[in-house]
């Protein structure tokens, strides 16, 4: 075992067992703590495998920015303490079973498969090659979706606050 | 980690499926989001190591899932105003 490994290990123990907890936590704020933990354990992930610039969107984002808003979400729609009522049995089993069937399905499929790598020698993730090949119109340039990310930010922005604004009549 | 990434996927679409209220299922959606992410960083990482091509694109759906959580919520929290509550099984006025 190697350091990388052992890191990697750790790191996914975190991810499954909090998100486990997450979805089975009966206290809807805390399973929101739980979201947190399994964002953060996924950005040292994204570091573990060099991508530092993900690493630090995916802090800034998810851990800063979509965990606060499901936050104020939980404390505009539930009292602090409310606790949900258990899932049905039904609904349980059901899900247990999809989750369950999909793993196996999917992880034998997977280890079945041989990955072969292609291509040699890593490009370097720094800052300054991911901004030239953001805003480059080459072939493997992404000013396209780059712009068009922007416009549906814009709208999202433009609709959410169109939705969430009180009935004027 | 491709492995990984299918344990957390599967385990977001368990979140969605057993969970009645509206913002844990929203959290489900959220995980297995970051599934896919993993998944196309890792390949990117591990196979295509001489270009950025998944590294974008995970750029990308963590550009968009802001968006669709804000637009989410802003439902959630129209909702909450109509019917007073955020569980699925109470909000049925389209059903019948």
């Amino acid at each position: 075992m190697t350091g990388p490994k052992i890191i990697f290990f750790v790191l996914a123990a975190a991810i499954v067992v909090f998100s486990i907890l997450s979805i089975t936590s009966r206290r809807i704020l805390r399973a929101a703590i739980f979201l947190l933990f399994v964002l953060v354990a996924m950005s040292g992930l994204y570091y573990m495998m060099n991508f530092q610039f993900l690493a630090a969107v995916q802090l800034i984002l998810y851990a800063g920015g979509i965990v606060v808003l499901i936050i104020f979400s939980i404390l505009l729609t539930s009292q602090i303490n409310s606790r949900l009522e258990s899932p049905k049995i039904s609904h349980l089993l059901s899900g247990a079973v999809t989750a369950i069937g999909g793993i196996v399905l999917a992880t034998v499929t997977i280890l079945q498969f041989v990955f072969k790598p292609a291509g040699k020698g890593a490009v370097d993730t720094d800052i300054r090659t991911i901004g030239l090949q953001l805003l480059d119109t080459d072939i493997h340039g992404y000013a396209l979706p780059f712009e068009v990310i922007s416009i549906l930010l814009l709208a999202a922005l433009v609709g959410s606050i169109f939705i969430a604004q009180k009935d004027k009549t | 980690m491709i492995v990984l990434s299918t344990v957390v996927f599967f385990i977001g679409l368990m979140g969605v499926l057993i969970r009645r209220n509206l913002i844990t299922m929203l959290m489900g959606i959220e995980l297995m989001l970051n599934a896919v992410n993993i998944n196309f960083v890792a390949f990117n990482h591990y196979l295509f190591p001489h270009r950025l091509e998944g590294h974008f694109f995970a750029l990308i759906v963590m550009a968009i899932a802001p968006a669709e959580a804000a637009i989410a919520i802003a439902l959630i929290i129209n909702i909450y105003r109509q019917f007073a509550t955020v569980s699925v099984d109470d909000v049925d006025e389209l059903k019948y």
